[in-house]
Order: structure tokens, then sequence, then C-alpha cells
């Protein structure tokens, strides 16, 4: 570039829009500070939303009854499943109620009520129906909602080996 | 976007003279380290309160996962550290950050000591100050135990003896504090109450004094 030239340029009057000092401060210091609060933010906000994030461990099965003591009428069974539930770890009590179906299947049904989770009961109250006390919702013997509740009641996975009935993961009804 | 919504709020509650109030304020040339790069000295008050903003921040989601009680509180504390994303993170920051803040409030104290900005009329300033010490100091005293691992059982139990070596009424600062003959369950309850909502709200309500009084009085003047 020339020394001509040089002057020229200095002479000539500015038409890119250029940005102000005030707004290239502005945006300098507001840019780190955006990340220095991010950097102190961010790991406590993952932190807090880790227990969306983990891995869900499926159960394994757990053996309950013997499959000839299983009979039309279902039964309340008890067993034990291990949780982890944070730095807690139990044994807690599950319960099942665990009846053959006309087809002859052995099938394990979950007691909570899929109104709003409380604990339902065979019979009782209504012969031959699940009664939940809280609502009043009922249920058949195969889980199909009959009142109150959205949807029928949720279903053990049912393996049979050895002349036992083992209990997995729960599922969606699968007889209704 | 944010103009137009800073904006349509403005127009009905007129917050602009109420930041204005507070951001708009002159900073003199002796405190400015542009000037003088030796004004560094006056960014320790700043920067302990920028710490006690982490300790505020990382000591309240820290509180999702710990439970201040005797069988279970170092498990919590265990598995925040190591099984949740970050949590050594988080957990170090309030780790570090206490220790800080202690350094950080005993460098603004000698900064104002040298300068003389303890001075009238701004005796009452440094008399809060203090008080803001001494509560830093209870902060961390109590947060010590928390973990309930040995060295804070035994940082405590050290603790409760220098307090009842006091004539005549140690005996019973030193049952009050424990709440109870031991360090034990009762302690850690009593502890993690004071921790995170007795000190803490004396903390804030000394805060807002000492900026209060700073603004008020101005920063003192040159050497």
């Amino acid at each position: 570039m020339s020394h001509n030239e040089q002057q020229e340029s200095a002479h000539k009057p500015v038409k890119r829009k250029e940005m102000s000092r005030r707004q290239f401060l502005s945006y300098t210091l507001g840019g780190a500070t955006a990340f220095m609060a991010g950097g102190v933010v961010l790991p406590m906000l993952r932190f807090a939303v880790d227990p969306i994030l983990v891995k869900k461990e499926e159960g394994g099965f757990v053996k309950v009854i013997e499959e000839s003591k299983v009979t039309a009428e279902p039964q309340q069974v008890g067993f034990k499943v291990h949780q982890v539930d944070g730095w807690y770890e139990s044994d807690p009590k599950m319960e099942a109620y665990i009846a053959k179906g006309e087809d002859g299947k052995v099938f394990a049904l979950s007691p909570v009520c899929k109104h709003l989770g409380c604990t339902i009961g065979w019979g009782g109250e209504s012969p031959n129906e699940y009664h939940c006390p809280c609502h009043g919702a009922r249920y058949t013997k195969d889980g199909k909602n009959l009142k109150v509740a959205p949807k029928p009641l949720d279903e053990y996975e049912v393996k049979i080996e050895n002349g036992w009935v083992y209990l997995g993961p729960l599922q969606a009804n699968t007889r209704v | 976007m944010f103009k137009s919504m800073y904006n349509w709020i403005d127009e009905r509650l007129d917050v602009t003279p109420m930041w204005r109030d507070i951001a708009d304020h002159e900073v003199p040339e002796h405190v400015n380290p542009a000037h003088h790069f030796s004004a560094f000295v006056y960014c320790f008050g700043g920067l302990t309160f920028f710490i006690t903003v982490i300790q505020i921040l990382s000591g309240m989601f820290l509180t999702m996962y710990y439970v201040p009680d005797i069988t279970n509180a170092y498990y919590s504390v265990d598995y925040l550290q190591h099984q949740v994303a970050f949590g050594v993170i988080v957990r170090g920051m309030h780790h570090w950050g206490a220790s800080l803040v202690i350094v950080m409030m005993f460098l603004h104290t000698l900064r104002v000591f040298f300068t003389g900005s303890y001075k009238a009329p701004r005796e009452m300033n440094w008399v809060v100050g203090m008080l803001i010490f001494f509560v830093m100091l209870g902060l961390g005293f109590t947060g010590y135990l928390l973990p309930w691992d040995n060295k804070a059982y035994f940082a405590t139990k050290v603790g409760m003896e220098i307090a009842g070596s006091v004539p005549w009424i140690g005996g019973y600062i030193k049952e009050l504090l424990a709440g109870g003959t031991i360090v034990g369950a009762q302690t850690l309850t009593r502890f993690f109450a004071i921790h995170v909502f007795f000190l803490p709200g004396v903390l804030l309500t000394l805060l807002a004094a000492h900026f209060f009084m700073i603004r008020k009085q101005g920063i003192s003047g040159p050497l």
C-alpha cells in the first residue's frame, strides 16, 4: 500500500457497521461471566439430575411357589427382592397374586392398583374380584379393570422351572 | 428478545431506577486495578462473597443426597461422591471453597486493617465484619462433622473439649453443643441444623448489613 492510498483511506467515511467499544466490552464481559457461571452451575445441575440418567437395573427371577400349589383361586404370595436405593440396600418384601387361568397357564398379578397405587386385595367385599380399599377400584381375576382404574393390573413375567414358579420383572397385562 | 421482555416488565413496574441505584456507582481510581495494579487487594472482599455464593449453591445441591444420620451420613457422602455424576466436583467445590473462603476473608481483613479502612465513620462495618468472621468459623466447625468419618468425629470431640474448658459454664456449653453428653446422633442433627439453617440465616443478614454500610459510606479514601 503506498503512502497516498493510506492517506486516502484515512479520510474515507467508515461505511462498515462497526461494533462500538461499549458493545464489544459488554459482549466479552458477558461471555466471560456466562462461561464462569456455567462452570459453577452446570456440574451442580448434572449432579442434581443424575437419578433420571442412571441405568436402571433389570431385576432377575425370584423363586416364589411350587407349581403344584397354584390353584384357580388367586393366592397371595410373598417374596423378597434385593433393592439398591442409593446408599441404602435392603430386601423388601413384595407380593403377587398367583393363579392358574382358564387356559391352564400360571400368571402372577401385581397388587398395586392402577388408579393411584394403593394395594388391592382378592375377594372380601366383592367375591371373585380384586378390590382396592382407597377409591373402590375393582378388577377381574385376570386383572381387567372394571371400575375406577384406567388400566388393567400389571403382570409379573413368569417362568416355570423344575416344578417351581419364578417371577421376573413387571410388565403390562397380557391377559386382557 | 430479552430487551423486549425487560421493557415489558419495566413499563409496568419501573424497575430500572431500582437496579440503577444498586449497580451504578463510582469506582474510585485508587481501588481500580486498571489504574494501579496494586489495587487488586481491594478485590478480596468481593472474592469472599463470590466463594460464599458458590458455598451456598453447592451446599444446596449436596443436601439432595446427604442425610444427617449416624448410620447413613458416611454412606450417603460416599455415594454422592463416588456414584453420582459430578459428585466429586460438587463436593470438591464445597470442601475447597470452605478453606478458600477463610483465606479470602483473612486477606480482606488484612487489607481493611492496613489501609486503615476500619476507622471512623466505618467502625460499625468492622464490627459486622468480625461477626461475619465468627459465623464463618462456626460454619466451618459445624460442617466439618457432617461427613461423619473419623476425622470429623475426633475434630468435633476436640472442639467440644475446648468449649468445655471455658471456666464455670464450659460444661453447659459443651452439653448444649453436643445435644447430650456424647458426640453422637443428636450432635449430628444439631450441627446439620446449625450448618444449613441457623448460621446461613445469620450470615445473610450480616452480609446485607455489611453491603448496605459500604454502599452508604462509600469506599475509604486512598492512603
